[in-house]
């Protein structure tokens, strides 16, 4: 009965072939390395999840609309840079709010480009995507590093043994699906990437929603740029160059249909961990840094392969 | 020619074929009627060779064949014509058609030879009027499908497959779809024809097979039985009567026009339609009813003329400022822009009306799912399960769930576009039982139709549609079919 309604229920995209696929990670990592047990490797690999988990998350809010979000790589070396420059003469606090509303007002014009002018979200944002790089050099064509130590706080502190960030990145993801399956927009939003006119034709302002998904991943590419930088310690114009990949690879792992209309908070959780895993895998066992793109890319290919001869059925 | 034995097929452990035995020849018609549900579908799928049947022989020419996949069913010459249109929106009606044949010259297409073919083979099939360098998708449905028969014809077909072709085709296209059938019987050709209405089936077939329930039920000619019969032979028991009566004493006006009008698509069109009351409009294909649908609830804009509701002159903006005063849209294309089908019932069912489910800012699933429950058991929506993909569900469920949908957003009028398209005689029984409760409780409704028993059976009053104008108003009481096809095609005296 509860086996019947968690698939029926479309929200709970995690099927066998990835649990599988995960399982088998970890016990390898666990097993074949010494290294990968130690709190420092997981705290390591959960701060490395950060940056992709919110760029992932607010892709898949514009990915179940059937867009995509091309610009958000661009979007965290600005918000970084801006937060990172601000911090010198404003207070921190208001200065990362200052880089993530940056963030915002990138998705807002994205978002109004595309549901209000109708233009294509591709083109629309990988216009974005150069526009918003070069402003980030246009603030600062140097690296920006922030002297008050305080900035250094929401990207490299921990409360317990959770670093600040991580918890951040759970919250927001449990925000998400809370908006995504018990809210109104969030129902709304995954029905106009599954048939916009019939979503239209119900009454429900489509262009305004999907305005939303795109300053949502703006917001998020924003927060990821801060936090980035804030561990770092430092803030770069050319940091976050094809950072829109990972995210999207993360939503596509999880589930995700490019056309719209589906995809989830759960399984794109377990996209962006089951990415950081093959990262750190990779590192632990010294492979050389070109064959783990070369075995990240073949992953990635076997992944998504194995979920849709399954979705198949 | 055709031979099956003992054909069966399940889906997830569910037999819906339980052995098929079924025979055809060379230049014979038969129609293949039978409820949603029945399994009419997945036979044609086994033929077409969509699916994999899991045991009984299929033999063409006496020769055992597999049918492994769509191309082993085309190489042995059947074609198909689904009901769900398959071409490519941007590409024009010759690539269309002669996709994956086009004539080459050098090398290069040859574009001239190409369109002359598609031209002919559009003649042959009695469709003209369709310019082969048009892209797909500015035709409309109905000459989409006319495409979509001269391309089964592009392959000199020996077997023909029609699925419910009548389902956008009405008045001469389906003559001329018949004239077409007809010569290719001459020829020597095998038509299966898959229909609902039993008018269409008794004039075209020379037999008429019913499946019920996964197996053969009964297979005549149409000298042999009459529709009441077959009705019964579908649905397994007699259905008294398939239209209410209607004796409404219509209210006062809730939904008029005067003089409303939309450039290239209708022009200066009075209506009204009044509280406890269901009018029907009628035309063929292109005469503008659709768009008229479309401009009353706001979808589309108009160019002059006056809505009113309730009495009150309205200038409507958006879907969602049309559903506020209280309208209702069920489209005629329920999977283009009545349901988001990867979405389960529930979803579907409260797209609609999704603020008043908030509570908090959050969606209140338990109040959510009380009222959908009910309205699915009102409705007989089936399964009950509201969590399934509505995509699992039969024609007929799935227009249930639009119905509830709207029903759910408490209208006061109702239009309706092509209601029963695709859906079987049953579920239209319970449609049309529940279109007459809810005009008794002062709903009124507009129902457009291209049937002409359904536009006359089920109304009060039918309004005609032709080139975009509304030629007349009858009382249903009085109508008669002859009289709304004449004024529907303009010979009227």
């Amino acid at each position: 009965m509860i086996v019947q309604r968690l698939r029926d229920d479309r929200s709970l995209l995690i099927n066998g072939s990835f649990v599988v696929a995960f399982v088998v990670l970890l016990i390898v990592a666990a097993t074949t390395t010494d290294s990968f047990m130690t709190d420092d490797n997981i705290t390591n690999l959960m701060k490395q999840s950060v940056t992709t988990g919110l760029l992932a998350l607010g892709m898949l809010m514009v990915i179940l609309t059937g867009g995509i979000d091309l610009s958000v790589g661009s979007v965290v070396a600005l918000a970084g840079i801006m937060a990172a420059g601000l911090s010198a003469d404003l207070p921190i606090p208001l200065a990362m709010a200052i880089g993530v509303a940056a963030g915002v007002a990138c998705g807002f014009v994205n978002g109004m480009l595309v549901a209000r002018f109708r233009l294509a979200p591709f083109v629309v944002t990988l216009a974005a995507l150069t526009t918003i790089r070069g402003l980030a050099y246009v603030y600062s064509e140097t690296p920006v590093t922030p002297t008050d130590i305080g900035f250094l706080w929401i990207g490299t502190e921990s409360i317990g043994p959770f670093p600040v960030a991580t918890l951040i990145v759970v919250a927001v993801f449990a925000l998400a699906w809370v908006f995504l399956t018990r809210t109104g927009a969030g129902r709304a939003i995954i029905a106009i990437g599954g048939n916009r006119e019939a979503v239209r034709l119900a009454g429900v302002n489509v262009p305004r929603h999907i305005l939303v998904t795109y300053m949502i991943s703006g917001f998020l590419a924003g927060l990821a740029g801060v936090i980035l930088a804030s561990r770092v310690g430092i803030a770069q114009p050319s940091v976050g160059v094809a950072f829109e990949l990972n995210a999207i690879a993360a939503c596509v792992i999880g589930g995700a249909s490019l056309a719209g209309g589906r995809g989830s908070v759960l399984g794109t959780l377990g996209g962006v961990v089951l990415l950081a895993l093959i990262d750190n895998l990779l590192t632990l066992y010294d492979v050389q840094s070109y064959w783990q793109q070369v075995l990240k890319g073949l992953i990635i290919v076997a992944v998504v392969l194995a979920r849709r001869t399954e979705d198949e059925r | 020619m055709l031979s099956l034995r003992g054909v069966r097929k399940a889906y997830s452990g569910v037999e819906v074929l339980h052995g098929i035995d079924f025979e055809a020849h060379g230049g014979e018609v038969v129609a293949i009627a039978g409820a949603n549900g029945a399994g009419k579908s997945t036979l044609i799928k086994i033929l077409c060779g969509a699916v994999a049947r899991d045991a009984g022989t299929i033999a063409v020419d006496g020769r055992e064949v597999a049918l492994g996949s769509p191309a082993a069913a085309a190489a042995l010459g059947i074609r198909t014509v689904h009901q769900e249109l398959t071409l490519v929106p941007q590409l024009s009606v010759t690539e269309n058609v002669l996709l994956g044949d086009l004539p080459k010259r050098g090398g290069l297409v040859d574009w001239p030879a190409a369109h002359e073919r598609t031209r002919a083979l559009l003649s042959r099939t009695g469709f003209t009027g369709v310019d082969p360098r048009t892209p797909a998708k500015r035709l409309s449905v109905a000459r989409q499908q006319m495409v979509e028969i001269a391309k089964a014809m592009a392959s000199e077909p020996r077997m023909l497959i029609l699925d419910e072709p009548s389902a956008v085709l009405a008045g001469d296209d389906l003559d001329q779809l018949f004239a077409l059938i007809r010569s290719l019987r001459a020829d020597g050709v095998l038509v299966l024809y898959v229909s609902h209405r039993l008018d269409e089936v008794m004039e075209i077939a020379d037999r008429i097979t019913v499946i019920k329930d996964g197996l053969i039920a009964a297979t005549s000619t149409p000298r042999e039985t009459n529709e009441e019969e077959i009705v019964r032979q579908m649905a397994g028991r007699r259905l008294e009567q398939i239209y209410p009566d209607r004796r409404e004493k219509p209210g006062r006006e809730l939904l008029g026009t005067t003089g409303l009008t939309r450039e290239g698509a209708f022009e200066e069109v009075s209506l009204s339609v009044c509280a406890g009351e269901v009018v029907g409009v009628f035309g063929l294909v292109g005469s503008g009813r659709t768009e008229l649908a479309e401009c009353l609830f706001a979808a589309a804009p108009h160019d002059a003329g006056e809505i009113r509701l309730a009495g009150r002159a309205v200038r409507l903006r958006s879907p969602k400022e049309a559903i506020a005063q209280g309208l209702a849209f069920v489209t005629e294309d329920r999977k283009g822009s009545g349901l988001v089908l990867d979405l389960s019932v529930r979803d579907n069912a409260a797209l609609a009306t999704l603020p008043r489910w908030r509570r908090h800012g959050l969606l209140d699933r338990k109040r959510q799912q009380a009222a959908i429950e009910d309205m699915n058991e009102r409705l007989d929506v089936r399964p009950r399960t509201t969590s399934k993909p509505v995509k699992q569900l039969s024609g007929g469920n799935q227009q249930k769930v639009v119905l509830a949908k709207w029903l759910l957003s408490r209208p006061k009028v109702l239009i309706l576009d092509e209601p029963t398209r695709g859906v079987d005689v049953a579920a239209r029984v319970d449609l049309y039982r529940e279109i007459d409760q809810l005009t008794r409780a002062g709903l009124g409704v507009l129902m457009i139709s291209s049937d002409l028993t359904e536009v006359i059976g089920a109304t009060d009053r039918v309004l005609v549609m032709h080139e975009g104008r509304l030629v007349a108003d009858v009382p249903s009481a009085e109508a008669d079919e002859e009289l709304l096809l004449a004024h529907s095609i303009g010979v009227a005296a």
